[in-house]
């Protein structure tokens, strides 16, 4: 159960303003793929944090069950990206978005 | 009153590293604001009654995500100075997509139904059994399958890294069984019939 004073709008308006954060980072690291990564993985913890939320909310703990699958893609998920991210930064010597353009047909 | 105090000091820390997050001018201090984001996440978790996840989530993402990203952080020598450059290009469309889509959220939430759906997997009282055990009488019955494809995922992935990261380097000598154990005794050994005092050139000896 959520304690008392607290409801579950409180929950969900902090992991909307870490999810907006997120797309943010997305849109204004244009050239850092690290950090859109990394903002990628703040909007999975985001929605892990209004799975949780709504988990307790409605006393049902599929959401809870759920988030840990979340959790297995995004570990996998990172450490794929991390990967590519590693080979192009071989093959092309950085790691900016604007010069990822060679599968451009 | 305590409940109320650490909600809001979680959710305010919360917030404030991941803004550091995605502002911080030294990728470095982007990872390790990430690992502080996480473990207030992992407070918010904890003050919702989901300690095992609060403790997983801390395990996963600070122990193994985070320091995947520092190791990757710090092996790339990439010239950060240089991503910098147009990073206020691209502020205000951006500011533009977060404070819209932030809006569309906070009215959402502000008007949600309140909901009245019977639980599909019920909690059970948090005094008689504890959030693990709820979890595992769960994971491992009802949602078994499902959990053994999120495994098998995790090892797609941990081959797929394996695969791509991995390089043949040029100029490494290796030995090579199947090639050693073929070789014959005519293409090693040469008899030669060598005239006194004359010497004989050496096959591929440079000179």
């Amino acid at each position: 159960m959520i304690p008392a004073p607290l409801t579950v709008e409180h929950f969900l308006i902090v992991a909307a303003t870490l999810f907006t954060i997120g797309v943010l980072g997305v849109f204004i690291n244009r050239k850092n793929i690290i950090v859109i990564l990394m903002a990628i993985e703040m909007m999975l913890l985001a929605v892990n944090i209004n799975l949780v939320a709504f988990s307790a909310q409605l006393q049902d703990l599929t959401g809870q069950v759920f988030v840990m699958f979340t959790l297995t893609v995004a570990a996998a998920e990172a450490a794929i990206g991390l990967a590519i991210l590693v080979i192009y930064f071989r093959r092309a010597g950085n790691i900016e978005v604007a010069s990822a353009h060679q599968m451009k047909g | 009153m305590i409940i109320e105090l650490a909600f809001y000091l979680f959710s305010a820390v919360l917030i404030a590293a991941a803004a550091g997050v995605v502002f911080a001018k030294n990728p470095v201090h982007s990872v390790l604001l990430l690992i502080l984001c996480f473990f207030n996440a992992a407070g918010l978790m904890l003050l919702l009654g989901a300690e095992f996840l609060a403790l997983i989530m801390v395990i996963v993402y600070v122990g193994a995500v985070a320091v995947l990203f520092l190791f990757v952080v710090m092996m790339l020598d990439v010239n950060f100075e240089q991503l910098r450059k147009g990073f206020t290009k691209f502020l205000p469309f951006g500011l533009g997509v977060g404070g819209v889509l932030l809006a569309q959220l906070i009215f959402v939430f502000s008007n949600w139904p309140a909901m009245i759906v019977s639980p599909r997997q019920p909690m059970p009282d948090p005094t008689q059994v504890t959030n693990t055990e709820a979890l595992g009488r769960i994971l491992y019955t009802d949602y078994f399958y499902i959990f053994q494809i999120s495994g098998i995922i995790l090892l797609v992935a941990m081959i797929g890294a394996i695969v791509l990261t991995q390089r043949t380097r040029g100029g490494v000598l290796r030995q090579n069984i199947a090639q050693q154990t073929q070789r014959t005794r005519e293409e090693t050994v040469e008899m030669v019939n060598v005239a006194v005092g004359a010497g004989i050139e050496i096959p591929g000896d440079a000179k």
